[in-house]
């Protein structure tokens, strides 16, 4: 295949793309944004903000609304909106609960079980989104009241628990130090594992974009320039690697992290990679092209939602877990959150944009919101006015950097 | 009665106007030409006031007066009403309720609605639209909308009316009777310029022509002592002593035959859209497809192109002398046919992707192994058919939404070569692109059918359909009413088999 490359450059068919920066204030924006707020609060905690087991609490606590984020981004990408996953994430908690503690089934098939009660639930609502036409919005909205009745139908007033020890480490716990601490001078001990798994991480992300890179170089395709390019690995391999060292001085690495990471890479090769990906977003950009070029358009919307439900079935096992107790109440607005944190990572209301990696971001900025006013000491209204006007703002930037790109 | 002199407008990185003039006098039709990009509409928004005094370079006057308008109230209170190509009614309200938008026949607040049904009717009268005025918008066709248009521009008191590509969107039935209408409202004393690129409508109608060119006056000249050739010189700057590419055809084996086509309208089923239709596309030809607006041309096509319209489909389908099904879009892609549509903002691309994932978008299965694309493979498709087509864009990562009509066109075309099909139906492959890019497109049909893929045409220019067919399909009401080969079809004939059986179908 590259000997055709080189042949069409030799005979001047492809031209040499430019070297160039590639910084788009558009999908930038978002990551800038979430580096201010991160020093913004580290100021203003006088630095609690960064220290070892905040971070871990972090990730900890707002875990199942990074899972269900992954799951809404694909689902408002593809123009759609899902409303009903607070309730779906109670109502999935619940039925983990009967199974584990009143039917003592074993955890990991309980689990199981649970994934594919959400997917039924998705397929439920997939059925009628997709293939007879009701709008999202509508479906999820009375999906939202029915799950939550459920809810209430199977747990009556009070909650279940406690759960079985290998969901609570899921959902709370850290992973061991099987090789033991190591000093880190002034740092203090950290766990040996933990910083092998920081050091392979960034070893990998230094590997993959090199290697995406070169193809685009025998492709003659635009790339940054070598520093740049560098920098940008580097930069990122530093906060991976900060990130690591904070939780190996802590308790090591949380296990919702490890999950995550995974569901962030997956799902990023699926909407990037990915057939099925390409589909999503075709979906979103424009419905009739997309029926006109071939795609499977009921299909896709279907299983977008079937995906949103097992995901939401993940988020209501780790969340119950967490508590260590299916409530009644559980999951009530995370749908919002979720919502919130797609398009405060540059999701578009109308659809066919946005990237995992944005409303994970997008999640984060709020979460480190939530958790910088809590150590300030600010009350719990306050919070909600800065993450409501935030949300504003970040789609406010959408579209005021849209308009000025279509204008010039 | 209109004078603009030394206009100038520019918009960050373009300069869209410098120094145009332009001067209209009473009671003419004043037809204003030039390619996409000429600057035609940027004109047309500076004289209607959408872009606000102060915002452009130069003056104008009107009447006598110099006009400093702020926005559109202030033009259309001095008289100058703009009728722009993207219609601007609201589907679901009537008729009358859509003449007197933002303009309501209202005492003390409340809305009389005798006077509104009354006065609506008169001026539909004055337009030649027989339709009951509480009819709503959305269930009249594009020709008798543009009449919605006009007979809105004359509720209020209409001196000059500027038509922004009246009749792209047209049959030649409609546009016949909008241009009747024009001359009707000269006879009134009602001043229009249009904004056209059908120049044949622009020589029918019009008094007086002006040229411009890459945002400059090139030139006015009387309507009567011009040609046509003579206004595209002017338009592209250089002699275009042929609008169609030389072609000489290779003409193959049968590659689909429809047969007894039959196609109910989804919404009416007693409607037959198509009814019982028999054509033959053979490898290596261009064949044509006529008829009028309403005839079923699109919705004979898409029905083939996997029952994309209609219901109650019945006929073969005869692909290389075996019967076919084509159920779904993807059927007919695997069968080898595409289809590329007149819309191609509504049904061709998605706007807000790049060159390379909207060329890739039918074909992607191509770039792709086990569910996952090769992005680079697809980066060096785009740039291939950028090279091959001629896509003048900076790069293939560049957004559809911000290409030319012509480019655009060219990157539907582009997606639809790389699914390989045998048959290519292109609907309207020309509509909305400028004369040089027309060329272009043309050239690309000749060297499709060169490669031995039967190419199926529809367009609403009949001189397009001569200059590049080798023989024309004539459609009315549903029915293909004639067959001619390239010697024996004229303009005059295709109109007659065009127009036969119209009396079964009102």
């Amino acid at each position: 295949m590259s000997s055709t490359v080189e042949a069409e450059r030799i005979s001047g068919k492809i031209d040499r793309a430019p070297r160039r920066w590639s910084f788009n204030p558009r999908q930038s924006g978002i990551y800038v944004a979430f580096a201010l707020i991160v020093v913004l609060f580290s100021v203003l905690t006088g630095g609690t903000m960064l220290q070892p087991e905040n971070i871990s609490n972090i990730i900890v606590q707002n875990s199942y609304v990074l899972i269900l984020a992954i799951g809404m981004i694909l689902i408002i990408i593809a123009g759609h909106i899902d409303l009903s996953a607070g309730s779906v994430v109670a109502v999935t908690g619940a039925v983990s609960a009967v199974l584990m503690v009143n039917m003592h089934v074993p955890w990991l098939l309980a689990l199981l079980i649970t994934l594919v009660v959400g997917g039924i639930i998705g397929a439920w609502q997939g059925y009628w989104i997709a293939y007879f036409g009701i709008p999202a919005f509508i479906v999820t909205l009375a999906g939202m009241l029915v799950f939550r009745a459920l809810t209430l139908t199977v747990l009556g007033n009070q909650g279940i628990g406690p759960f079985p020890d290998p969901i609570r480490t899921l959902s709370n716990g850290f992973t061991d130090g099987y090789l033991g601490n190591v000093g880190l001078g002034p740092l203090g001990g950290a766990d040996v594992v933990s910083l092998l798994v920081g050091v392979l991480v960034v070893a990998g992300i230094g590997f993959s974009q090199w290697r995406t890179r070169r193809g685009r170089v025998q492709y003659l395709q635009a790339v940054d320039p070598f520093p740049v390019f560098l920098l940008k690995i580097v930069g990122a391999g530093v906060v991976v690697l900060a990130v690591v060292v904070q939780l190996a001085r802590f308790k090591n690495i949380p296990w919702v992290l490890v999950l995550l990471a995974a569901l962030v890479l997956g799902y990023s090769l699926l909407t990037t990679r990915a057939v099925f990906g390409r589909r999503i977003y075709a979906i979103g950009g424009n419905l009739q092209a997309a029926t006109l070029s071939g795609v499977k358009v009921k299909s896709v919307v279907f299983w977008i939602f079937v995906n949103m439900g097992v995901l939401s079935a993940l988020a209501g096992v780790i969340f119950a877990g967490r508590l260590n107790q299916a409530g009644p109440t559980a999951g009530t607005s995370f749908e919002l959150d979720a919502i919130a944190a797609a398009f405060i990572g540059g999701a578009a209301v109308q659809g066919g944009v946005g990237k995992v990696i944005g409303a994970i971001t997008g999640g984060l900025i709020m979460a480190v919101i939530n958790n910088g006013m809590s150590l300030i000491g600010a009350p719990s209204e306050q919070v909600m006015l800065v993450k409501g006007l935030v949300l504003l703002a970040a789609v406010a930037y959408d579209i005021w950097t849209k308009r000025r790109a279509t204008r010039s | 009665m209109l004078t603009m002199t030394g206009i100038g407008k520019s918009f960050p990185g373009v300069r869209a106007l410098a120094e145009v003039s332009l001067s209209v006098r009473r009671g003419e039709i004043h037809a204003i030409c030039g390619e996409n990009g000429a600057g035609k509409s940027t004109l047309m928004k500076v004289l209607s006031g959408v872009y606000p005094h102060g915002t452009y370079d130069g003056e104008f006057s009107f009447d006598g007066d110099v006009c400093r308008f702020g926005g559109i109230r202030d033009s259309e209170r001095a008289g100058i009403v703009i009728i722009h190509q993207e219609l601007a009614l609201c589907p679901q309200l009537s008729i009358a309720e859509n003449i007197f938008l933002g303009n309501e026949q209202a005492t003390g607040g409340l809305i009389d609605w005798n006077r509104t049904n009354h006065r609506a009717a008169e001026l539909l009268d004055r337009v030649g639209l027989r339709e009951p005025a509480v009819t709503p918008v959305g269930e009249l066709g594009v020709g008798k909308q543009q009449l919605v248009e006009i007979a809105k521009a004359l509720s209020k008191e209409v001196k000059l009316l500027i038509l922004d590509e009246p009749t792209a969107a047209l049959g030649a039935d409609d546009s016949a009777h909008l241009l009747d209408l024009l001359r009707g409202l000269r006879a009134d004393g009602v001043t229009s310029v249009i904004v056209s690129h059908k120049l044949n409508e622009v020589m029918a109608v019009a008094d007086s022509i002006t040229i411009l060119r890459d945002g400059r006056t090139i030139e006015t000249m009387d309507a009567g002592d011009v040609t046509e050739d003579r206004i595209i010189a002017g338009m592209v700057g250089r002699d275009l002593e042929h609008r169609f590419p030389p072609h000489e055809p290779k003409i193959g084996k049968v590659a689909l035959r429809i047969e007894d086509w039959t196609v109910r309208n989804p919404t009416r089923p007693d409607h037959l859209v198509v009814d019982r239709a028999n054509l033959v596309l053979r490898r290596g030809e261009i064949v044509g497809l006529a008829g009028l607006m309403g005839a079923g041309r699109t919705e004979l096509a898409m029905s083939v192109f996997g029952r994309s319209y209609g219901r109650d489909i019945s006929g073969r389908l005869v692909k290389d002398g075996r019967p076919i099904e084509a159920r779904t879009v993807r059927e007919a892609v695997a069968h080898g046919i595409a289809y590329v549509t007149e819309d191609r903002k509504r049904y061709g691309l998605n706007l807000i992707e790049d060159v390379k994932r909207n060329i890739s978008a039918a074909g992607l299965s191509r770039l792709a192994r086990r569910g996952w694309v090769n992005e680079n493979e697809e980066y060096r498709v785009a740039g291939r058919f950028r090279q091959s087509m001629n896509i003048k864009v900076p790069t293939v990562s560049t957004a559809v939404g911000t290409l030319s009509g012509g480019n655009q066109q060219k990157v539907v075309l582009s997606k639809w070569i790389f699914t390989d099909p045998d048959v290519l139906i292109l609907d309207e492959p020309t509509r909305g692109i400028d004369v040089g890019a027309k060329y272009e497109i043309y050239s690309i049909i000749n060297r499709l059918a060169d490669e031995g893929k039967a190419v199926l045409v529809i367009s609403s220019e009949l001189p397009e359909l001569l200059g590049l067919c080798d023989r024309i399909y004539t459609l009315a009401a549903g029915r293909i009413t004639g067959e001619l080969s390239r010697e024996q079809a004229t303009q005059e004939r295709l109109m007659q088999h065009m127009t036969r059986n119209q009396e079964h179908y009102p």
